[in-house]
């Protein structure tokens, strides 16, 4: 197992190196983090179309990584393949591996609701559920079985303050999450999908349907959250990857055309097209 | 160059402005023609049945005197009848309902399956009255019984429910059975937890309207065969009985003209009890309404 271990960090380390060979040394790889999502050969096609082609991405912990491209680029496929929500649409067929913490998620001993337990998800537009905000961030805990009140209240307050709410909210836990604005809600489902203590968190355009102040406080959020989870976040906007990512991986047409540190792939892309579509020239 | 002659679109204004208006009175016209009739209906039957709604009547059994026949052996049937029916309808309805739309796969089969549903609920409910003679009287040997005649209904009101409770459970946001399904629930927990309150509104909606209709069928049960006159309530499913519109029926086909008056009694209770029932739909519907 360790040996396994060793050799995917040296194999991980191998396509870094190759992909960043006018690596600036100040923005150099913390060598020590640990890979939490390996894509390996990873194809996926909906029906005849075949939208994401041969992927070998790396995400490493406790780092926000960004995909960006532009629109039918496959970005959120990508990363609704991650915890497998994107098998939902019935005519998807995968090929190759996705490896969460050294296992296999498509092998038949991780269950979906495993998996899902451990990679948390926060949506593109803002969809807390018909409830009262209590219930919504308790909604996790209560399905994996939690019932005491007392547990169920500190893990909703936790939550709530770990998605920088809790203040905003604190007086009126039993009002339907329904009655918050945009960015309130959609810290409510960050708050709902930190309650389930996951390691990683899957973010689908969390800010596209938000006004920029509502941007920024969720932006600020991801920095402190980067400290105890991973964070993968699919983004539409250029200057926001550029803001808050660690990494950066640029998907084009189903293809990742480059995967660097954030720095590289926006001041020094090795790629044309990437250069192309981080200076707007398309996209 | 102007294309647009501001003459003519000045000229046509008033035109215009006035066909707007008389749509106005159009539409309103037509939801006054159905008032109307709907009103007279009721008032005459009000006048009709008033002085016959006395104690006696509601407390007596069916009589071929007209001045000593009562309607309490149809009330107490009917409600027999209801309390096969409607648990027999929820549960099948609401469990076809929410297979088709969360579990069953999207394919041919459920699409030709779900149009088929939707066919069932326009088939004339005398045909259901054959099929239960021919399974539940027959076949199954249950005789003329509440039984039969619940099971019958409750696969005629069935299709009614099961639209309504699709549609109820479509109208669910997919967002929210992501966020649930995103968060590790498995498909009951998140169809339990999530989809059935959003739904249950609309699929109550759709269980009373159903309910409606089956409490005022008369065909499938004179096909049946339930009694017209009877001395007792039944003390069980298997037992025979009577109900409001079969009692309804029998009276107005009497030659006695007293029995009329009776008919617009009966007709009383029948609204009354359907009215109750509306209102109860009403009640849970804004009750439960969550706006998404």
């Amino acid at each position: 197992m360790a040996e396994l271990k060793m050799k995917e960090e040296l194999d991980m380390n191998a396509t870094i190196n190759t992909q960043t060979e006018k690596k600036d040394p100040a923005s150099g790889i913390v060598q020590s983090s640990k890979p939490v999502f390996e894509a390996r050969d990873f194809n996926l096609w909906y029906g005849d179309n075949h939208a994401l082609q041969n992927i070998n991405l790396t995400f490493k912990e406790n780092e926000i990584s960004a995909i960006i491209g532009p629109s039918g680029c496959g970005k959120s496929t990508f990363i609704k393949s991650l915890n497998r929500m994107v098998e939902l649409v019935p005519v998807v067929r995968t090929e190759g591996d996705i490896v969460y913490r050294e296992q296999n998620i498509f092998d038949k001993s991780l269950s979906v609701e495993e998996l899902r337990t451990k990679v948390g998800m926060v949506f593109q537009k803002p969809n807390p559920f018909p409830k009262s905000i209590y219930d919504n961030v308790a909604y996790g805990a209560r399905v994996h079985g939690i019932r005491k009140k007392k547990v169920l209240d500190q893990i909703v307050e936790k939550s709530l303050r770990g998605a920088a709410i809790w203040d905003e909210v604190k007086d009126r836990l039993n009002a339907n999450a329904y009655g918050l604005s945009g960015g309130q809600q959609q810290r409510i489902c960050i708050a709902r999908a930190l309650a389930i203590e996951p390691d990683v968190i899957l973010m689908d355009e969390p800010t596209s349907a938000l006004d920029p102040i509502s941007t920024t406080k969720i932006e600020d959020l991801m920095q402190e959250l980067k400290e105890k989870y991973s964070i993968i976040v699919v983004t539409h906007n250029m200057q926001q990857a550029a803001r808050i990512s660690d990494k950066t991986a640029f998907f084009y047409q189903g293809y990742v055309v480059e995967h660097d540190d954030t720095k590289v792939i926006f001041e020094n892309p090795k790629d044309k097209r990437t250069e192309d579509y981080v200076s707007g020239r398309f996209g | 160059m102007q294309l647009v002659d501001k003459d003519q679109v000045a000229k046509s204004l008033g035109g215009r402005q006035l066909l707007n208006k008389s749509m106005k009175f159009l539409f309103l016209l037509c939801t006054l023609v159905g008032l109307v009739v709907l009103v007279t209906l009721i008032v005459d039957t009000v006048l009709d049945g008033w002085s016959h709604l006395t104690w006696d009547f509601l407390t007596s059994f069916s009589s071929s005197r007209p001045e000593s026949a009562g309607i309490y052996g149809a009330i107490i049937g009917s409600v027999w009848l209801m309390a096969v029916t409607a648990p027999v309808a929820i549960v099948l309805s609401v469990g076809t309902a929410l297979y088709l739309e969360e579990y069953a796969p999207k394919n041919r089969i459920t699409n030709f399956i779900t149009v088929n549903i939707s066919n069932l609920a326009g088939v004339p409910s005398v045909v259901f009255g054959l099929l239960g003679l021919t399974i539940f009287v027959r076949q199954l040997s249950l005789g003329n019984s509440v039984l039969a005649a619940g099971l019958t209904l409750a696969l005629m009101i069935m299709p009614v429910i099961v639209v309504a409770a699709q549609e109820a459970i479509r109208a669910v946001p997919s967002s929210v059975r992501e966020a649930s399904t995103g968060m590790g629930a498995t498909k009951w927990q998140t169809v339990s937890r999530i989809i059935l309150p959003a739904a249950i509104p609309g699929i109550i909606t759709g269980i009373i309207l159903a309910l409606s209709r089956a409490i005022g069928e008369t065909a499938p049960l004179v096909v049946i065969g339930v009694p017209v006159s009877l001395l007792v309530t039944p003390n069980g499913v298997f037992d025979t009985f009577q109900a409001l519109p079969m009692q309804i029926y029998n009276w107005v086909k009497m030659p006695q003209e007293e029995f009329q008056y009776l008919t617009a009694a009966g007709i009383i209770i029948l609204l009354l009890i359907l009215f109750l029932m509306n209102s109860v739909a009403i009640y849970i519907r804004n009750k439960y309404s969550k706006r998404f």
